[in-house]
């Protein structure tokens, strides 16, 4: 089962596993992850599923499009290299994930 | 589901143990509610209570990829059944609340049309708005169908396969994005609108204008000033009853169809508000703090009537707003009030609608606005307006730039200015010419 771990801004540890073909912020909002707040439902319109992607797991997502791209120069927390927004994130089989929350999503 | 008391209590007799807070509506604002209110340690026990036989459930993907059967049900689930267990809420699924006892402080009975009681020790209405209805001739006629619930995408999804022709009525957002998914899934698709243009006043003209141009050159079929004067069915002679066949048209026209969908709008849901004698005007009358008129109970997202939580909004100017966003602000702003702290309700509404390969992004309220700037980039398929009123951006209609509508949104919640001189130049980032006004 692909399993996710979220780190939280203060530092403490959420791993959640979820189902393939699932998205990394359906995982975490179903689980009450406090992180992550999605208010659009993963519609790619609003930029509150914000993550930091731990350096050596980058590789192993899929490339960004545009879209999100742009929305992620609106996120609460300014984007580092390693952002991505979570609703984008497909969990594949044995993908073991490891993503920091932002301080703040809204 | 978890068991528990009031799930459990099958004789309508039986007044079950559990109390504390009920909130009728398991809608986005009143998962949204549960969840706040856990969040901030109410410890008190909750009961989620809808009446439609789904666990809650996000709406906006229903007349989208749900109906293009691009995502599944499980998908469009808040929260999972342990979620809800472990934070002491009970889902109660199928219960249609009729009428409610009131007690003076607060607590009180629902009674549910199946005679099942819910006791309460404070109560909470997120019911939500029902499909405005048309009624013509015809109008009961099987294959006439909205789209507000679960239920009702079903119902469309089971008819699409059979149906080659769909009138779609009301060109508002519902009834574009449903459109869009039809004619995507390759129904030939006819969009009525009564009025002179598109989604009525929830985005300017020149948006309007735009999303009309677009759409057309889709294909979509998009009528104006178009009006629905009865639907027909098929001649059956006199065998079983047929669906719905033609839209005839006030002009005349028939357009032929076997599936006719209505998205004119919605009314809210103030049935038990009146019952329970609380201020009703166009939904239930909130305060700042999203507390009806008898001080106890809170009333949450598309059912409140609240003031205009837009910092700077005229006094006593108010609104009902019908959005996810509102849902769960206003729904963060009731969790406190039943937390005994005060949250003013204050924030810059937004919205979005995909349509096609249109994602409309809208930030703050346009009404009132004395000027826009249109910033369109027809290279790279961007176009947005901005909203002025007196030289201070107010709010903007952002299709397929969400950098602009990032930009726009953040400079409102920060109370900054977009000079309008300089917005519609497109090589320049919104961002970079905001001004702390």
């Amino acid at each position: 089962m692909p399993t996710v771990h979220f780190t939280d801004a203060e530092g403490s540890v959420r791993d959640v596993q979820g189902n393939v073909g699932d998205s990394v912020m359906e995982t975490a909002v179903r689980n009450g992850v406090p992180g992550i707040v999605a208010e659009c439902g993963g519609s790619l319109s609003c930029a509150t599923c914000h993550v930091f992607v731990r350096e050596d797991c980058v590789s192993q997502l899929p490339p960004m499009e545009d879209m999100e791209d742009e929305m992620l120069y609106g996120t609460a927390v300014d984007r580092e290299d390693t952002s991505r927004l979570s609703c984008q994130l497909r969990l594949t089989d044995e993908l073991e994930l490891f993503v920091t929350t932002p301080e703040t999503q809204v | 589901m978890g068991t528990h008391a009031v799930e459990e209590a099958t004789d309508s007799a039986t007044v079950p143990s559990r109390t504390g807070l009920l909130i009728i509506g398991a809608s986005q604002s009143g998962v949204q509610l549960a969840v706040s209110l856990r969040a901030l340690g109410f410890d008190e026990h909750i009961t989620l209570l809808g009446d439609e036989d789904h666990r809650p459930y996000q709406r906006p993907a229903l007349s989208k990829e749900f109906l293009q059967g691009m995502v599944g049900s499980e998908s469009l689930i808040f929260r999972s059944n342990d979620y809800w267990t472990g934070h002491n809420v009970d889902l109660v699924k199928g219960e249609y609340i009729a009428r409610i006892d009131k007690e003076a402080d607060g607590t009180g009975v629902a009674h549910a049309s199946s005679g099942r009681q819910f006791p309460f020790s404070r109560l909470a209405l997120a019911v939500g708005a029902r499909a405005r209805k048309l009624e013509i001739d015809g109008s009961d006629l099987d294959g006439v169908l909205y789209l507000r619930n679960a239920d009702d995408a079903l119902a469309l999804k089971s008819r699409v396969g059979d149906a080659q022709d769909v009138v779609v009525i009301g060109g508002g957002f519902i009834g574009l994005e449903a459109a869009s998914s039809l004619q995507k899934m390759g129904k030939n698709v006819t969009v009525l609108e009564f009025g002179p243009r598109l989604v009525g006043r929830a985005v300017g003209d020149e948006t309007a204008e735009y999303f009309l141009q677009a759409h057309r050159s889709r294909g979509l079929d998009i009528r104006l000033n178009a009006t629905a004067a009865r639907f027909t069915a098929a001649d059956g002679g006199g065998e079983k009853p047929h669906g719905v066949a033609a839209v005839e048209l006030q002009d005349g026209t028939v357009l032929p169809a076997q599936i006719v969908l209505i998205g004119i709008g919605v009314i809210p849901n103030t049935q038990l508000a009146e019952q329970l004698g609380l201020d009703v005007d166009n939904g239930v009358v909130v305060d700042r703090f999203a507390l009806a008129s008898d001080g106890t109970t809170v009333a949450v997202g598309d059912v409140a009537n609240m003031p205009n939580p837009v910092p700077g909004s005229a006094p006593g100017e108010r609104i009902r707003l019908e959005s996810v966003n509102n849902a769960i602000e206003h729904a963060k702003v009731a969790a406190y009030s039943l937390t005994g702290h005060r949250a003013e309700y204050a924030g810059i509404p937004w919205f979005w609608s995909n349509q096609a390969d249109l994602k409309l992004q809208i930030a703050g309220l346009s009404n009132g606005y004395d000027q826009t700037v249109l910033r369109r980039d027809t290279e790279r398929g961007k176009f947005s307006v901005l909203y002025y009123r007196q030289g201070q951006v107010i709010a903007a209609d952002c299709v397929n730039a969400p950098l602009d509508f990032m930009d726009v949104k953040n400079a409102l919640a920060k109370g900054q200015n977009i000079p309008a001189t300089a917005a519609a130049d497109v090589a320049t980032r919104l961002k970079i010419i905001t001004t702390d006004s």
